[in-house]
């Protein structure tokens, strides 16, 4: 029942994408966060982005600088999704949803299952010795694209 | 700093999902390199313009409203949908570019199709390994190390069923857990639930999709089909908990 759930909302999800979704989106977490409202534990430091040549472009070195990193908000059918993760020795220790759609209450009931699970997701991902995950479409389009744009940030 | 390779990783979203570049080796983040990924990023908007679905203007949607002709589309319209015939034809159907009831839409061998033809813009660039990660599809530019990708297990997004050293190629997931019952058997219309998922690696990311979308489509009969699929290798994630793992020589 719950994936019969999530398929509905990803299905919304991934229209609502392809239709609004600006070509690029990729930037510093200063930018990330612009375009939403204020969350808890957001602005530290990021170095990686921040020393980057050109904006967008996460720079990969032999040890990611730690701290945390804020994905850019995207909007699924119900509001918009943003990650957090937070980095320490090169791994993923934490994320969190710091923005998830609490309006429509078939979309609480999804997040508020998914989120826990796609949470361990994202560290599990990485906290193995793994270059990248080779998975179906996601379950959530809107929480491993805004992961995604935070990974990429820390340089990951 | 320790020994580790050289690194650095863009993403862009292109084609409705972001599409990452992780490049390795001496110059990754030079010049050259920074070229080569903007000229991927180039060609794949490119063939976005041209194919997309959801751009009314596209060539595809001109084709899908009988605006224009097969015969008169772009060459690289003309080859996909060659291809998508040809994919038809080597799955036995159910690989279907024709199997929405409302036209050609080839939408799910034009990712890959796009991959591919972007990449060539490395391949002037010796030394230099890349791994091109969209939508959980990934293709792998030799550098001659393996990259490490790590197969999502379809019962439990919070782990992974196997790790693969991929050096060359491509390796291509498709399910039905994420999509919900979303993949139909394109024969007989039927939701399929048997293969949860199926990921296929070999020498080409184009046809491991088709092939790893096929499994799924075929349900319980992928399990012997997969052992046919000459030079690929692969695991399918079954929904009776079984998990069927294959390689083939080529």
């Amino acid at each position: 029942m719950r994936r019969i759930i999530f398929a509905a909302c990803c299905t919304v999800a991934g229209l609502v994408l392809l239709f609004s979704w600006p070509t690029s989106w990729n930037r510093p977490v200063d930018g990330g966060t612009a375009d939403g409202p204020p969350g808890p534990a957001r602005g530290a430091a990021v170095p990686g982005a921040a020393d980057g040549p050109t904006p967008g472009q996460a720079d990969l070195g032999a040890v990611p600088a730690g701290g945390t990193y804020t994905g850019v908000a995207v909007p699924n059918g119900h509001g918009d999704v943003q990650v957090q993760i937070t980095v320490a020795d090169g791994a993923v220790v934490a994320a969190e949803a710091v923005q998830y759609p609490t309006s429509d209450p078939r979309a609480r009931q999804v997040n508020t299952r998914a989120i826990p699970i796609l949470d361990e997701e994202a560290v599990g991902a990485t906290s193995g010795d793994i270059d990248m995950v080779s998975g179906a479409t996601l379950t959530s389009d809107a929480y491993r694209e805004s992961l995604q744009d935070a990974l990429d940030q820390a340089g990951l | 700093m320790s020994g580790a390779p050289e690194r650095r990783a863009w993403v862009e979203q292109v084609m409705g999902m972001p599409i990452s570049v992780h490049v390795r080796g001496p110059g990754a983040r030079g010049p050259e390199a920074e070229r080569a990924t903007a000229g991927l990023f180039a060609s794949l908007r490119a063939s976005d313009a041209l194919f997309s679905t959801y751009r009314p203007g596209s060539q595809v949607s001109r084709l899908r409203r009988g605006d224009l002709d097969l015969a008169e589309c772009d060459p690289a319209v003309r080859e996909v949908h060659r291809l998508c015939v040809q994919a038809l034809d080597a799955t036995d159907g159910y690989f279907d570019a024709w199997a929405s009831g409302d036209g050609f839409d080839p939408t799910g061998l034009v990712k890959t199709w796009a991959l591919e033809r972007a990449a060539a813009s490395f391949a002037a660039l010796p030394g230099l390994g890349a791994a091109v990660g969209a939508g959980g599809d990934i293709l792998v530019l030799p550098d001659g190390e393996a990259w490490r990708i790590g197969i999502e297990d379809p019962r439990d997004r919070s782990r992974t069923v196997a790790t693969v050293p991929v050096r060359e190629g491509g390796i291509a997931t498709s399910g039905i857990a994420a999509r919900g019952a979303h993949i139909i058997d394109p024969r007989t219309g039927r939701h399929v639930t048997e293969v949860l998922s199926a990921t296929v690696s070999g020498p080409s990311l184009l046809w491991a999709d088709v092939w790893a979308t096929a499994a799924v489509a075929r349900g319980a009969d992928a399990v012997d089909w997969v052992g046919g699929l000459p030079g690929t290798s692969g695991l399918l994630v079954l929904a009776d908990g079984g998990v069927h793992r294959w390689a083939n020589p080529a």
